[in-house]
């Protein structure tokens, strides 16, 4: 089989370029860039520098021992994206993007951010290589995530709230993409998911690679063998896209992908894309996206402002569709049950995302056998979410 | 029969002034409304209508056509509701209309469907927004047999190399974007427009209208010295915007376009 997606950003009907021709140039500018840079042996060390010397690679992969026995089942092992620099798996793409923009000689980055770690891993890039770093993000999330919005300032970006339509990411997105019609000279837009148009959806999956690479060696040195299962958040789909890639391959390991099931099954209540979305034509690309027969985009509901997005990746729709990887959803409350019980028993507090492929993991772990292994991508920790959990449960701080 | 499209460009060419496109949001303030607007910009002078189809994601505009976009929406505007308006305005009116719309809403009523119901209804071309020449052959292929032009759009970024292959594809018309940016008013024009605009027209073989940022008599006159056809649409929807359902809306948007009308006079 050929390798994809094709050269025009295809994988399978997925993905392409649906975008303004102001930006068509410059998109195929940056797909050379990104093709010469990963080619070229002197980008790569330098990466792979920052990767370990900066941002604390490789992650562990920590046996959870008291979740397994707790849930009495697979053993459960989680890699520990939470540790990285800045505390999510985002500052992956995010090194990898800024390095890719000096290359490119552009002195300005600008980033969309949901939950705030995309916002945040690009503003630490941005100061670490001396590039000017502004983040749109929708008034909502800065409401949830304020810790978030306040660490990108400390940083040196300076943070664009966004108070249209759900006020949460696609509208940061939506925003980012018109700055980025303007300015697209001098400027690099950090697209913080394996979404948009091509080479996007490619090129970010390629920069969050590394969290399989090392899992697929870890977890056979630690474990012996290869997992039966693996369970990663969807919402973009980068955490899971990077951890998936390394055993597509191994057709013996079940992926699963966890979306944001929220307080319901209807359009508004969820951003559930693979039980309550059609292919569609959002943020440049076609994928599965969330939207009424009119083709308008729906609102989105999710306890995590990183799930909280009506589309996803297009390679994750191929999965989809190819049944590589199955899709499940999880609501806000069982999300939170997660998010409680991994605190409790590993002493990881994890982000509300994370949090999601937890609770399928508590749902899943039980009924497969104890010399089974369920590999979780712990892709963030929760410090940004405790403010809002505590919010949440009616708690005063 | 030569399309309506040409007949309006040739026709403007033939009394010495560039084809005047105004462009409004379909639905706003409501879709009764956006044909009597329709019939006075007609009777301002227009040659062509910009109909935009109101989407939830506006990626390519500046606030004046987002916020026009949500009034429209709030009215329960769709695509359907939209190809209803045009078919009223055929009762009364014969101007070329070009809807001017994002993907989704096309890709989720379908093509095909979508190009049967179109020519239907009257629609002369269709622009989309986000389907830049790379993804347009299906869309050209559906028009095409309906018999509406795809109206493709050039940017100040684009490459030769790209600017050609809009050549293969084009219909009657090619749009070019004057500015790097989001639609809306701007107060100047670009340098090197006139070089860019003639480039466009050598490359493609086709007539070049100008949009995006035009807003005042002024640059439609400037304009109108060079290109075939220019395009004003946000000084208008912000003037909608202002007056809302009012009664001397449509009289106002008349007076207005016609100091447009007017400014493509070539001297």
């Amino acid at each position: 089989m050929k390798p994809l997606p094709d050269s025009r950003g295809y994988f399978g009907p997925y993905g392409g370029r649906f975008v303004p021709e102001t930006l068509m140039a410059p998109l195929e500018e940056l797909t050379q860039a990104w093709q010469e840079a990963r080619r070229d042996r002197a980008f790569r060390r330098e990466l792979a520098e920052l990767l370990s010397t900066y941002c604390g690679r490789p992650t562990p992969l920590s046996f959870a021992g008291r979740l397994t026995k707790h849930l009495g089942g697979a053993a459960v092992y989680l890699k520990r994206e939470d540790l990285c620099h800045t505390g999510a798996h985002k500052i992956n793409n995010a090194v990898g993007q800024c390095l890719l923009a000096r290359r490119m000689g552009k002195a300005r980055v600008i980033a969309e951010t949901g939950a705030g770690q995309h916002g945040v891993a690009v503003a630490t890039a941005a100061a670490l290589l001396g590039l000017h770093c502004r983040v749109y993000m929708g008034t909502e999330d800065e409401r949830r995530q304020a810790l978030n919005v306040y660490r990108m300032k400390l940083l040196g970006a300076e943070v664009v709230g966004v108070d249209a339509g759900s006020k949460t990411l696609k509208d940061a997105i939506n925003e980012s993409l018109r700055d980025w019609v303007s300015s697209v000279s001098s400027t690099h837009y950090v697209m913080g998911s394996v979404m948009g148009p091509h080479p996007y959806p490619v090129m970010v999956r390629e920069f969050q690679s590394v969290i399989g690479s090392e899992a697929l060696l870890q977890i056979r040195k630690q474990h012996r063998s290869l997992p039966k299962m693996i369970v990663a958040c969807v919402g973009g789909g980068s955490n899971a896209a990077g951890i998936f890639s390394a055993f597509v391959p191994y057709r013996q390991v079940d992926l699963v992908g966890v979306e944001a099931g929220g307080r319901g099954t209807r359009l508004g209540e969820h951003a559930a894309r693979f039980s309550g979305g059609t292919p569609g034509v959002l943020h440049g690309t076609r994928s599965y996206v969330l939207q009424d027969q009119h083709g308008l985009v729906a609102e989105t509901h999710s306890v995590s402002a990183g799930l909280d997005y009506p589309a996803v990746g297009p390679e994750h729709a191929w999965w989809h569709d190819s049944r590589r990887v199955t899709y499940v959803r999880v609501s806000d409350e069982e999300a939170l049950d997660a998010f409680h019980l991994l605190s409790e028993l590993e002493g990881i507090v994890p982000a509300l995302e994370t949090a999601h492929a937890l609770a399928y993991v508590s749902h899943v772990a039980p009924r497969l056998g104890p010399g089974q292994a369920i590999l979780v991508n712990l892709s963030g920790r929760g410090d940004k979410d405790v403010s809002e959990v505590a919010r949440l449960e009616g708690v005063t701080l | 029969m030569k399309g309506r499209l040409e007949q309006a460009f040739v026709h403007a060419r033939k009394r010495k002034r560039a084809a005047f496109i105004p462009y409004i949001t379909a639905g706003d303030p409501t879709a009764s409304r956006t044909v009597v607007l329709a019939r006075s910009l007609e009777r301002a002078g227009a040659d062509v209508l910009e109909l935009g189809v109101p989407f939830t994601d506006p990626i390519a505009d500046g606030p004046t056509n987002q916020r026009a976009a949500e009034r429209a929406l709030s009215q329960g505007t769709t695509l359907s509701s939209v190809l209803a308006i045009v078919r009223e305005l055929r009762f009364s009116s014969t101007i070329p209309v070009v809807l001017f719309s994002y993907f989704n809403p096309v890709h989720a009523y379908g093509l095909a469907r979508f190009a049967v119901d179109a020519a239907a209804a009257g629609v002369d071309g269709v622009l989309f927004t986000d389907v830049p020449v790379d993804e347009a052959e299906a869309a050209r292929e559906a028009l095409r047999r309906v018999g509406i032009d795809l109206v493709l759009i050039v940017a100040p970024t684009s490459t030769r190399e790209r600017v050609k292959a809009v050549r293969k594809l084009a219909g009657s018309f090619v749009y070019f974007v004057a500015r790097i940016g989001v639609t809306g008013t701007r107060a100047t024009l670009e340098e090197g427009l006139q070089d860019q605009v003639r480039m466009v027209r050598k490359l493609t073989r086709s007539r070049v209208a100008v949009g995006f940022g035009v807003s005042t008599p002024e640059q439609v006159s400037r304009i109108s010295q060079f290109a075939d056809g220019v395009v004003v649409g946000s000084a208008l929807v912000q003037r909608i915007g202002e007056l809302g359902d009012a009664p001397e809306l449509p009289g106002e948007i008349e007076a207005l376009a016609r100091s447009f009308a007017l400014a493509t006079k070539r001297k």
